[in-house]
């Protein structure tokens, strides 16, 4: 452990200031709380404001999993684990069922979260409505108003244009029936596993200095409409490693003849699935 | 069977290893020294301290020297220093007014209390390669300053005008505490205190083409260079403990006073308006620019319409950092695969239901 720096790298009055955007988040679920996000030795887009938010909540006896596209060795994925182990010296782990908090970019783990889990997300632009209206001082009174309809014109949009939602990551809900949230760039597979999940799930923006959060066991609803209901993405095929099917693939180019494979996305639901058979 | 490539972590460990090597480069050449690259290459220094909000000239330069001489690395690195310091607080407002100046030029007036300074500049250089530099040797001996009757008092040519009330005066002290960009998230609309901050450690790229942008008519402000001034000036801070100024050091700065047409409205005669800019060390170019773009983003409070890139702080506050921008650029070459994997299986789906549409219709 690095004795040059605090544990877990930041000083405690940041690690202060960033608990109480925390707890402001949990207790407005949804809502994008603004904190005074600071330069990280990693850079922006990086995941800077997912390892605020650990750096935050992290304590001597945590055991920390981080996944980027649900693997856990990923390169960025590495790269932010050995930091953690650097500067708070915490026990890490690969397996899900083991570790207190998981953070994450792209994915939520297949396997179930449990109470007492804090899931933490790194998010590149947390405003959902951003690409229907750029203007922070528009957007921040369409959430004061509850007002969603630019965000229902565009998913009708998209049916009438092409038969479907035309959103496949990032797919925004509606936390605890208020405000609308960015689920960060995950694929809306996984948003049906942020409703009523027993783990915290905690968002950090880094570059665009925002934090929120949705607490456990808390309603999280995909938007769509009555005749056109939130569908996940299905594949046809099995993964080529656990043969396991309904679990969301990775698309591996193996040749340059249109050969493919698919395996899971989520390695250690994967490792674990294997193990299981032998 | 090919199954996904592991070892991130060896990967990682050997990238970081042939980086140091190559940033080390041919090692039968001499090894730059960190003296070096501050003493010599000292603009370059001064605009990774503007960038980096950080006034230490070794550290920018040792910052430089790690990152092979990519500014943007460099001002990372001394960012990712500055914000692990303690602050124990904001020093008393520069004097700008007292600056021992090296340098000070105006192109409203031809003479004026205290002269023009021309200083060490590139302006009325002729940009011919001197091939003579790639051999040592040393420069011509410099010209004594003639003394000035004046020299002493150099006042700032925006108070010159003040006097008469042509020009707005400078917003006076109020001893409302200051925002700090690095300590509070930006909250729009911000006070131009906030903007300037921003401006102050923005991309001078991006400022720049900015600051074009409001000559070539992109919210034009008819500005005029009433001074720039170059020069160190004395960093006082008043400790709680003590309740008096005492001096920290000296600082050198880089100050544009630009003097801006304004028609004036029914509340306000007609009078000159004013841009500011100000950096550390030398850099007119970013000063200037700063100036510039600080004038455009008064467009609203002085009732001039908004129709400019450079007049809309969101726009120009949340896009002028090269930290940010570099990021988030950047960050498109970690892996996207689960993203896109989700892209790729719309469009397949998309594509599958327009070729049945198709041959239904045939």
């Amino acid at each position: 452990m690095s004795e040059a720096y605090n544990f877990a790298y930041l000083d405690e009055g940041t690690k202060r200031m960033i608990r109480r955007a925390l707890l402001k988040a949990v207790a407005v679920p949804g809502y994008q709380v603004p904190f005074a996000s600071r330069e990280m030795p990693m850079p922006y887009g990086w995941g800077t404001g997912g390892v605020q938010v650990t750096a935050a909540i992290l304590g001597r006896s945590d055991v920390l999993k981080v996944i980027d596209q649900g693997a856990d060795d990923t390169t960025n994925a590495v790269s932010i684990r050995r930091f953690f182990a650097k500067t708070a010296g915490v026990a890490t782990t690969t397996r899900t069922t083991e570790a207190s908090v998981i953070q994450t970019r792209h994915r939520i783990p297949e396997t179930p979260l449990h109470e007492g889990q804090t899931l933490v997300y790194q998010v590149p632009i947390p405003e959902p409505l951003r690409f229907l209206e750029p203007r922070e001082t528009e957007t921040r009174q369409m959430h004061a108003l509850a007002e969603y309809g630019l965000m229902h014109v565009k998913l009708y949009e998209d049916i009438s244009r092409h038969g479907h939602i035309a959103t496949t990551y990032a797919y925004p809900v509606e936390v605890a029936g208020r405000y609308v949230m960015d689920p960060s760039p995950t694929p809306k597979f996984d948003n049906p596993k942020m409703d009523d999940c027993p783990a915290l799930q905690l968002f950090g923006a880094g570059r665009e200095r925002r934090i929120y959060a949705v607490p456990p066991y808390t309603t999280v609803r995909s938007l769509d409409f009555e005749d056109h209901p939130f569908r996940v993405q299905t594949f046809t095929e099995p993964c080529a490693l656990c043969a396991a099917r309904g679990h969301y693939l990775d698309e591996v180019v193996t040749d340059d003849a249109g050969g493919r494979m698919y395996i899971c996305s989520d390695t250690d639901a994967c490792e674990t699935r294997r193990e299981d058979v032998r | 069977m090919y199954v996904a490539v592991k070892g991130g972590e060896a990967a990682i460990d050997n990238a970081h290893r042939l980086l140091a090597e190559v940033r080390r480069g041919d090692p039968a050449v001499p090894e730059l020294t960190v003296a070096q690259i501050r003493e010599q290459m000292a603009l370059l220094v001064d605009r990774v301290m503007a960038e980096g909000s950080l006034n230490d000239p070794d550290l920018a330069a040792l910052a430089l020297k790690q990152a092979r001489g990519d500014v943007v690395e460099a001002v990372f690195l001394v960012r990712a220093f500055r914000t692990t310091l303690p602050r124990f607080g904001a020093s008393v407002p520069l004097d700008t007014g007292a600056m021992a100046l090296r340098r000070r030029v105006s192109a409203t007036f031809k003479d004026l209390p205290g002269g023009q300074v021309l200083g060490p500049t590139f302006d009325y250089t002729h940009r011919l390669v001197d091939f003579a530099l790639a051999e040592d040797g040393a420069p011509e001996t410099v010209a004594e300053a003639e003394p000035r009757e004046d020299a002493a008092a150099t006042p700032r040519v925006t108070d010159l005008l003040g006097r008469d009330g042509l020009i707005e005066p400078s917003p006076q002290d109020d001893g409302t505490p200051l925002p700090d960009i690095t300590r509070e998230p930006v909250d729009y609309p911000c006070d131009r205190a906030t903007r300037l901050q921003a401006l102050a450690r923005g991309d001078e790229g991006f400022i720049l083409a900015l600051g074009y942008s409001t000559q070539r008519g992109y919210g034009r402000t008819h500005p005029f260079v009433g001074e720039i001034r170059v020069g160190t000036v004395e960093v006082e801070f008043v400790p709680e403990e003590l309740g008096f100024p005492v001096p920290l050091g000296t600082v050198q700065v880089t100050e544009c006073q630009m003097v801006n047409q304004f028609k004036g409205s029914r509340a306000v005669p007609p009078q000159f308006t004013r841009g500011y800019g100000l950096v550390f060390g030398q850099s007119e170019r970013k000063a200037m620019a700063m100036a510039l773009v600080d004038r455009a983003l008064r467009a609203g409070e002085l009732g001039e319409p908004l129709a400019s890139p450079a007049q809309d702080q969101e726009f120009v506050l949340a896009h002028c950092d090269s930290l940010q921008a570099t990021g988030f650029v950047e960050h498109l070459k970690l892996p996207h695969y689960v993203d896109f994997q989700a892209e790729l299986e719309l469009v397949r789906r998309l594509r599958a239901e327009f070729e049945a549409g198709r041959e239904a219709a045939e």
